[in-house]
């Protein structure tokens, strides 16, 4: 009992470690003032960058194919994919970690 | 629930958490920026390291088992960090670590070209994030330059005696400028038209910079952590994939 309430209190400093860590990047980054000439804030690069150097060369980026990019339907996919590749990584992650390897002559159990 | 357990669900709703938080702005080259013909000559070129990835993946995934769920790490890890835009407080922009020198060093060159051409393909199909145009030539600059970058990077250091850590952070670093630059040749060479090349491949490359150059130290330390975290939790991998020999193990 007393190792559980370790490994939770361990846990909960944890997280909120993290979460403090978070709230602080996002505290500073937020607050960030930006050079007024920039319309946009946090553009990415791929705007502030390669569709800006390509639209000054006559090339600008097509709709993509199947276009996600409408109000929060992108938010919705990218919390999927989040999803998605989040338990992905967790599942694998665990079966690497806790699941020991196999020692040898143990696979005739199974 | 279990520590392993409560860091699946942590690490899945982190991850949501922080791809919800903005749209896609990322530095894949987006849809129809490169013409047809460069467009189709990165294609080719990125063609046969998929080709080899995929004997790759086959050749390890049948010697050993655990292989799988490496590469199911891997592969996720690259998608995840791949279409996760950071703020850059220096640069006031976004854009993304790649992944790809953690792969390329515990999943091998190939496999995390392979890994990372999946991943480019979901993201140009679903996510509105680089495009089907651009597939080949995000594939080179992402996949077949960010892995060979980070993996010749990391073996030349523990050749050298660098330890896990110090190699890994310079792996990362040079798996994340290696994309940027590729992608700035690239793209002068799409766009140019009648302009000379390098110029407008020097005015990219400096564009990039003020975002890239943070960023890579950020996905340096990443890919030290990750080995590092590796070596402690699974040593006898890393000695299998080649990164760890097994007298450095019992050390």
């Amino acid at each position: 009992m007393s190792k559980l309430i370790a490994h939770s209190s361990w846990f909960v400093a944890k997280t909120v470690k993290i979460l403090l860590a978070i709230a602080a990047f996002l505290f500073f980054t937020t607050s960030y003032e930006l050079p007024a000439s920039c319309a946009e804030k946090w553009p990415g690069v791929d705007e502030s960058v390669v569709e800006k150097y390509a639209k000054e060369h006559g090339r600008e980026a097509w709709t993509p194919f199947i276009n996600t990019d409408q109000g929060d339907l992108l938010l919705f996919v990218f919390l999927l994919a989040g999803t998605v590749g989040g338990f992905a990584a967790g599942y694998s992650w665990r079966m690497l970690v806790s699941e020991k390897s196999p020692k040898a002559g143990s696979c005739n159990k199974t | 629930m279990n520590h392993d357990r409560k860091f699946a669900v942590c690490l899945t709703t982190l991850v949501a958490t922080l791809l919800l938080s903005t749209s896609a702005h990322a530095m894949h080259i987006s849809e129809g920026i490169l013409p047809f013909s460069w467009a189709a000559l990165w294609f080719v070129i990125s063609l046969p390291f998929v080709a080899l990835g995929v004997k790759r993946l086959n050749t390890l995934a049948k010697d050993d088992l655990s292989f799988k769920p490496l590469v199911g790490l891997m592969a996720a890890v690259v998608f995840i960090i791949s279409c996760m835009p950071v703020p850059v407080p220096t640069a006031g922009t976004c854009s993304h670590p790649c992944g790809t020198g953690i792969a390329a060093i515990l999943v091998g060159p190939f496999v995390s070209i392979l890994i990372t051409a999946v991943a480019l393909l979901i993201q140009a199909l679903f996510l509105s994030h680089g495009g089907l145009t651009t597939w080949g030539a995000n594939i080179v600059s992402m996949g077949v330059a960010g892995s060979f970058a980070g993996y010749f990077t990391f073996r030349c250091l523990r050749r050298m005696g660098a330890t896990l850590g110090v190699a890994g952070f310079a792996a990362g670093i040079f798996a994340d400028w290696a994309t940027y630059l590729t992608t700035s040749v690239e793209l002068a060479s799409g766009i140019r038209g009648d302009t000379p090349f390098l110029p407008l491949f020097w005015k990219i490359l400096i564009a990039f910079i003020p975002t890239q150059l943070p960023l890579g130290l950020l996905e340096g330390a990443m890919t030290a952590g990750m080995v590092v975290l590796l070596y402690r939790k699974r040593p006898d991998l890393l000695v299998k994939m080649k990164v760890l020999k097994a007298e450095e193990m019992a050390a």
